[in-house]
């Protein structure tokens, strides 16, 4: 049992990591990645969102009967997004204006409604619990792996901080004589580099 | 004059799809054949610009004079998921051929995130009724422009011997960087 709800953590984090193993929710990956700062937010407030989300689904799955179940799980998990939209407009006020319309954009994001649909309304609560963390996780560093990329070749430095808790500062790591390729903060360069890093780990194989 | 100037911002300047990601799901995914690309260009057309008006009507006169602004996210959500399911009601009834078309299609458009953000965006630039009626068929005429030229390039694609590593998904998403960069061209106009 402990074995398996490890296994339904751990297989989020890269066997099944959003976006790069699982094609979905594109939107905010896209979006938001112009730096590792809001890649991680974003992240972050997704993750809140899967967890408590897929928790309250798996807990009533025997309750919401089974022709209005994609309702159901939609006001659910819409309930968290504001739950969501409110605390960042309270705590964290900046990145809630970075981030803008996306924040609103996790009710219809696909990977929450996915393992609501896929996992949760057929799990026991520990191993949705489980899930939605991984997968959380996995998306989380997974934007903050393309935001910082980006913001690497588009600006030359990493800046930021998660929540005020943790900040990082790192100016001119390629030398003060480096350029910054303005293409990779832009819309056309989101895409390209998202293609490349898709690429790169369809390099390494997965088990 | 305003309305030219708004058709084409949307459609071209800030096109949904490829300046402000919104819709990227069903971009990727119903962009393998032109069919599919021209039944899910058609069916965001048609429930996005109702939805627009909706949220709108809503948003308006329900949740500000009220003070419901907060329940935003799960009243536009819960307008668009029904709307959805009226229009695909009344279409099976009424006009079948469309409703044929349009086929699974309608379904998928509720979670589609470029009808919700569009009505969103609507909301917070706080538009007036007739340009938030223009911008919501602009943005969605911009989807279906976006997504018709993808899907021409993805057929083109299927032809060419793409590195192994490259193939599929991330083929697509370096075409739509490219497509994203024509895009470019557009901007300064208005």
């Amino acid at each position: 049992m402990a074995k398996s709800i490890a296994s339904e953590f751990t297989k989020g984090l890269w066997n099944e990591v959003p976006p790069f193993r699982l094609v979905l929710g594109l939107c905010p990956v896209l979006g938001v990645t112009t730096s590792m700062k809001n890649g991680i937010g974003m992240g972050l407030a997704t993750t809140f969102v899967l967890l408590c989300s897929n928790v309250l689904v798996s807990l009533l799955r025997k309750v919401i009967p089974a022709k209005v179940r994609i309702a159901c799980f939609i006001i659910i998990i819409a309930t968290f997004v504001i739950v969501v939209e409110q605390m960042m407009a309270a705590f964290a006020y900046g990145l809630f204006l970075d981030l803008g319309v996306f924040i609103p954009l996790i009710v219809v994001n696909c990977i929450v409604l996915g393992r609501a649909e896929a996992f949760a309304s057929k799990n026991g609560v520990f191993k949705s619990t489980a899930d939605g963390l991984g997968i959380g996780l996995g998306f989380t560093w997974a934007l903050g792996l393309l935001g910082a990329v980006r913001e690497l070749i588009g600006t030359g430095s990493l800046k930021g901080d998660v929540f005020g808790m943790i900040t990082w500062d790192f100016q001119n790591i390629f030398g003060a004589a480096f350029e910054p390729l303005g293409f990779a903060v832009q819309a056309p360069g989101a895409f390209v580099i998202l293609g490349l890093l898709l690429c790169a780990m369809n390099l390494i194989p997965s088990k | 004059m305003e309305y030219i100037e708004i058709i084409v911002a949307t459609i071209f300047v800030n096109n949904i799809l490829l300046a402000q990601f919104l819709g990227n799901c069903p971009f990727l995914g119903t962009s393998k054949k032109m069919e599919t690309a021209l039944g899910m260009s058609m069916a965001v057309i048609f429930v996005l610009v109702m939805a627009g008006v909706m949220t709108w009507v809503i948003f308006e006169y329900l949740l500000e004079p009220y003070k419901l602004v907060y329940l935003r996210t799960i009243a536009f959500i819960l307008v668009i998921a029904s709307l959805v399911q009226f229009v695909e009601m009344f279409l099976k009834k009424s006009i079948p051929g469309l409703y044929a078309g349009l086929g699974i299609f309608l379904p998928l458009i509720t979670t589609n995130c470029a009808v919700f953000g569009a009505c969103v965006l609507n909301i917070d630039k706080e538009l007036d009724f007739l340009p938030a009626l223009v911008t919501s068929f602009g943005y969605a005429a911009g989807f279906g422009l976006a997504l018709i030229i993808f899907a021409g390039l993805r057929e083109r694609i299927l032809l060419a011997r793409v590195p192994k590593p490259l193939q599929d998904t991330s083929i697509a998403l370096i075409t739509a960087g490219v497509i994203s960069l024509s895009f470019y061209a557009f901007r300064g106009m208005v």
